[in-house]
């Protein structure tokens, strides 16, 4: 009879995860699956509000990027606005949208993963955090957290001290930048890119240990999704869609975001509530793309920063084709950090930044909207329908963590198979199934942050036996 | 003209006032506070939202504050044990009968009922929500009704009567059904009574009347105009 092992999760406010993972009578890996059972009703409950509440509204879907879903939500509402923001507005958002950015990966690389990376994926599970690196690589763990706390402060500073800022607006941002303001933010950045290099240096000297874990986390040929500029270079507020395959092929360049529909289509399963999008030219589920950090540097020909650029050449050695191992989210999110405060800089050093026309204002004009962006964990859509008083009669949201489904899905299968062995639960080995979900750093694990762990319950499962059980986290 | 004096006590200090007057506002002159919802200065009182309730020497029954004349020997009590207890209950369902998400309303940290739930002290709610399913009217061109955060204090209801004189506004329903209409329940953006001066909307505690393109927080109510107008009406009644 088949083995089946559940991980399974420990009570959760928002999202709610499991991992099952099937065994075949030799207790060989034959398939992995990650569900998800995530709070769905969201959609259902904007409608009959008002449209201008969205930013807001849609900002609590996640408490740890809601920066994200307010500048995809406030996009779609300029939409329905039909307005063109002021210049000024837009690069506002772009700063506060690229914090965010900063914020979301220092936490990921450093909370999340570097306890993995420098202690190892078998060091004990107890000192096996941030605390335990704190201990033992105090430099690691301060950089981290140095520049987290960089990326928090500018949001704070730019759009107030709450969780839920509600500084972006539709039409463009509710308070223009004070000279005080940008001085400051342009003091902090010099140590901050520093500590960055410093962190992609420690991060490539850390290789040769991780070979497996490269070759298996999620090592395989997909086609990855990401915005470019017109230029074709690395963007995450504005821009074009662009598809390449497995060898950096363009599959398609300049999809529109209104159109996203004729590239993307979404299949609900019925063990989870995750939708799983695909693309749709190739169907489901071959048409599996990625998103994120990774899939951005796969996607754009630049950066359009000197330091990211020079970054990027390095990490483009790695293949002659897209990099395809789930395992190098890392590697592109610490290029991803150094791009963030470069062009934080460049776009505070603007003549205009300091102009008081931030806000267009406008009654709705158009009856549907569609707002992409990049979010820290890959493409973000907020599409909406309105009724003639301006109220949504419909929404869709597409979000990152569901972009990459089934590539997680086809990732932990791989590292199963690699590591799973036999009817008993490893810690290494579970450790790196894990893993491989944190690569893609889905909203799932936010909550866990702190210790750096996912809370889980582990079942090993013959049938309907259940052979062995571990707590996570 | 002639105005009698009398002499009350209210929380054990002995003060005057002029006969005619009402308990919240002999308190008020004496820097006494009462807290208040339906209860605006420049409008009639009707005594509906009952925060303002006092205990008075050799009544049984608590007493709304806006509502009760001032009489000689009067003896008055607006803070005891269980004042504050009804009072914290009668907000409590204020909360729970419509749908409040402070965090996401445009008059989020300038709302006159979240004001009142942070001054008496409500860190958390014992009612069970009810969670209705209420309508949002933004028929209007320039104002949005939103029925979920509408305490039923009838401000606008008043306002509307007694100072611009339209009577767009009357409320509906009964019980937990109440609600506030324009135009004998037209939309609002078709009434044709509604002269669309916006006095409604600013008198308004709650975030349940507001301006349209206001996002979350922004909406702040400008009342310095209804002291004036009520002054020049009176003068002219
Ligand atoms: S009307 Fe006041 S109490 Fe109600 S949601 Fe808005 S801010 Fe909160
Ligand atoms: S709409 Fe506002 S002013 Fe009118 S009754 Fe409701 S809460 Fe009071």
């Amino acid at each position: 009879m088949a083995n089946t092992i559940t991980i399974d999760p420990v009570t959760r406010i928002e999202g709610h995860s499991k991992i099952t993972i099937y065994m075949d009578d030799q207790g060989a890996v034959t398939d992995a699956r990650f569900h998800v059972t995530q709070f769905r009703g969201f959609e259902k409950f904007c409608e009959g509000r008002p449209f201008y509440e969205m930013p807001a509204l849609t900002a609590r879907t996640c408490g740890i990027c809601p920066v994200s879903h307010l500048v995809a939500s406030a996009k779609a509402c300029d939409e329905l606005m039909a307005v063109r923001i002021p210049e000024t507005a837009v690069k506002l958002r772009k700063i506060i949208n690229l914090s965010q950015l900063i914020q979301s990966h220092a936490l990921s690389f450093f909370h999340l993963s570097s306890p993995d990376l420098l202690l190892g994926m078998d060091a004990d599970p107890n000192s096996r955090n941030i605390l335990g690196l704190l201990k033992s690589h105090p430099e690691a763990a301060r950089d981290g957290i140095a520049l987290r706390k960089f990326g928090q402060s500018v949001i704070e500073r730019l759009a107030g001290k709450r969780i839920h800022p509600a500084w972006v607006v539709p039409g463009g941002v509710s308070r223009p930048l004070t000279a005080e303001l940008r001085d400051e933010i342009l003091e902090e950045i010099p140590p901050m890119l520093e500590i960055a290099q410093r962190s992609l240096e420690t991060f490539q000297g850390l290789y040769e240990g991780f070979e497996r874990e490269i070759e298996t986390f999620a090592n395989f040929p997909s086609l990855f999704m990401g915005l470019v500029t017109d230029n074709d270079n690395l963007e995450h507020y504005d821009g074009k869609l662009r598809v390449v395959d497995a060898n950096r092929n363009i599959v398609h360049a300049g999809i529109h975001p209104a159109s996203y529909q004729e590239f993307i289509a979404e299949a609900v399963e019925p063990d989870s509530y995750l939708k799983s999008p695909y693309y749709r030219k190739i169907g489901y589920p071959d048409g599996l793309y990625r998103v994120g950090p990774l899939a951005r540097l796969n996607v754009c020909e630049r950066c359009g920063t000197p330091l990211a650029d020079e970054a990027l050449r390095t990490f483009r050695r790695l293949s002659p084709g897209a990099v395809l191992s789930s395992f190098h989210y890392h590697y592109a999110r610490l290029i991803e950090i150094i791009y963030g405060l470069e062009k934080t800089r460049d776009l505070l050093r603007e003549p205009d930044i300091l102009d008081a026309h931030v806000r267009a204002h406008a009654e709705p004009n158009r009856f549907e909207g569609v707002g992409m962006s990049e979010a820290p964990r890959g493409m973000l859509l907020h599409h909406y329908r309105i009724d003639e008083q301006g109220l949504i009669s419909w929404s869709n949201l597409i979000i990152a963590t569901g972009h990459n489904n089934l590539a997680m899905n086809r990732g932990i299968t791989q590292a199963a198979k690699a590591f799973v062995k036999g009817d008993k639960l490893e810690e290494g080995a579970l450790n790196r199934v894990e893993a491989v979900i944190r690569c893609y750093d889905p909203c799932l694990s936010c909550s866990t942050h702190a210790i750096g762990q996912m809370p889980l319950l582990i079942e090993l499962r013959n049938g309907n036996n259940v052979l062995d059980r571990k707590h996570r986290g | 003209m002639n105005v009698r004096i009398v002499t009350l006590s209210i929380d054990g200090r002995d003060v005057g006032a002029r006969e005619g007057q009402t308990i919240l506002e002999v308190a008020g002159e004496n820097g006494i506070e009462i807290p208040t919802m339906c209860n605006l200065t420049g409008l009639k009182p009707i005594g509906a939202c009952r925060l303002c309730v006092v205990e008075v020497a050799g009544s049984r029954k608590l007493l709304s504050a806006c509502t009760t004349g001032v009489t000689e020997g009067m003896q008055v009590t607006t803070d005891s044990e269980r004042l504050r207890n009804y009072r914290r209950t009668i907000l409590e369902f204020l909360f729970t009968e419509g749908n409040h998400t402070c965090a996401v309303c445009v008059s989020n940290g300038k709302c006159e009922l979240q004001e009142l739930a942070r001054k008496l002290g409500m860190n958390h709610v014992d009612v069970p929500y009810r969670y209705p399913r209420r309508d949002v009217d933004a028929t209007h061109p320039r104002f949005v009704l939103d029925h979920n955060r509408c305490i039923l204090c009838t401000r606008c209801v008043r306002v509307c009567d007694e100072i611009e004189g339209a009577h767009t506004w009357d409320v509906m329903g009964r019980g937990i059904d109440s609600k506030v209409i324009t135009d004998l329940h037209q939309p609002w953006g078709s009434s044709t009574s509604c002269t669309s001066c916006g006095k409604c909307v600013h008198v308004c505690p709650t975030g349940a009347l507001f301006e349209k393109g206001h996002s979350v927080a922004e909406m702040a109510k400008r009342r310095q105009f209804l002291p004036y107008l009520s002054t020049m009406r009176g003068a002219k009644e």
